[in-house]
């Protein structure tokens, strides 16, 4: 299936959940965040969590800033 | 610790909070945050790249120096609100600098968006310190809100203009309750130096040290310029008079 890891197209496994979408993407293992069409999704929650085709999956950091 | 700023029940021996962003690298940004004494800084939230380091969060731990994610970019009391959260599960604080802007052009916080937010993010646990117009009235919302600090503006973000209008700081800072941090518009010591001196509890600044020529040494300005404000602030100064009046003995009369 298709989906947006930060605005980019990608194919993952059809019944991926989250933790493995991310573990494919190469995620960093702490200072991340994740949110799934716009919802926050704790870490503790990764693992389990479905991913639908389509679905934008945003990973955000700490930059410098302000 | 002596004379700390104390914000939501924590105590800060630096009155001098800076910001992250401008600097040309991280070498740079370390020697600047050093210098520059602070024991909090912001940072922003943006996208990770996919396998990228977070060489910033590891410098700040390295120092020592707490990371104070902002929501810089929002727009609207929803963006802000999810910008908030992303950031309390980035980095396990729930403490956000709130800064929702109107447009581009002025990076004017917007207030009515500003405000929702602020009463969404104090109802949801997180300490707020709220960047805001240099507006009096606004500021006691923010306080009444439950904000833990009041970040009213000099002039706006990364001009350098100084303190536009330091009758309303000092409007601001007469008659709050929580800590007012002076931030956006600083450019030089002098001007950090009257935002102390004008009642400010502490100095928010960025691109006055990361875009100085020499950042370290105006990090060290800067410092020096909060603390001088601090102690004149507190010292009584003395009353403006129209005529002269002599600092040493009348001339001894002829003999």
């Amino acid at each position: 299936m298709q989906i947006t890891i930060n605005g980019a197209p990608r194919q993952v496994p059809d019944g991926a959940d989250l933790a493995a979408v991310l573990r494919e993407h190469g995620v960093a293992e702490r200072g991340v965040a994740v949110a799934v069409d716009g919802d926050v999704v704790p870490r503790a929650d990764w693992s389990g969590t479905a991913v639908r085709p389509g679905a934008a999956v945003e990973v955000l950091t700490a930059v410098q800033g302000g | 610790m002596d004379d700390p700023l104390t914000i939501a029940g924590r105590e800060f021996g630096s009155r001098l909070i800076t910001g992250t962003g401008g600097a040309g690298n991280l070498a740079v940004l370390e020697r600047a945050l050093l210098a520059s004494g602070t024991e909090l800084t912001t940072v922003a939230m943006r996208r990770a790249d996919a396998g990228g380091g977070t060489g910033l969060l590891d410098l700040l731990h390295r120092l020592g120096i707490e990371p104070l994610p902002n929501t810089a970019g929002c727009r609207t009391a929803a963006e802000a609100v999810r910008t908030a959260k992303l950031a309390r599960e980035a980095l396990g604080t729930s403490w956000v600098k709130l800064e929702v802007v109107a447009d581009a052009d002025t990076l004017l916080p917007d207030p009515v968006e500003l405000l929702d937010a602020a009463e969404q993010l104090v109802d949801d646990g997180f300490v707020v310190l709220a960047y805001t117009n240099d507006d009096p009235v606004l500021a006691l919302k923010l306080e009444d809100a439950g904000c833990a600090a009041v970040m009213p503006l000099g002039s706006p973000i990364g001009t350098g203009l100084g303190i536009r209008n330091p009758h309303n700081v000092e409007m601001i800072t007469s008659r709050a309750s929580v800590p007012i941090v002076l931030d956006a518009g600083i450019g030089t010591a002098s001007e950090a130096a009257q935002a102390m001196e004008l009642g400010c509890d502490a100095v928010l600044l960025a691109t006055a040290v990361t875009r100085a020529r020499d950042p370290e040494r105006m990090a060290a300005a800067m410092r020096a310029g909060v603390e001088a404000g601090r102690l004149a602030f507190g010292s009584g100064r003395i009353p403006r008079r129209f005529w002269a009046q002599a600092s040493s003995p009348e001339p001894d009369a002829d003999g």
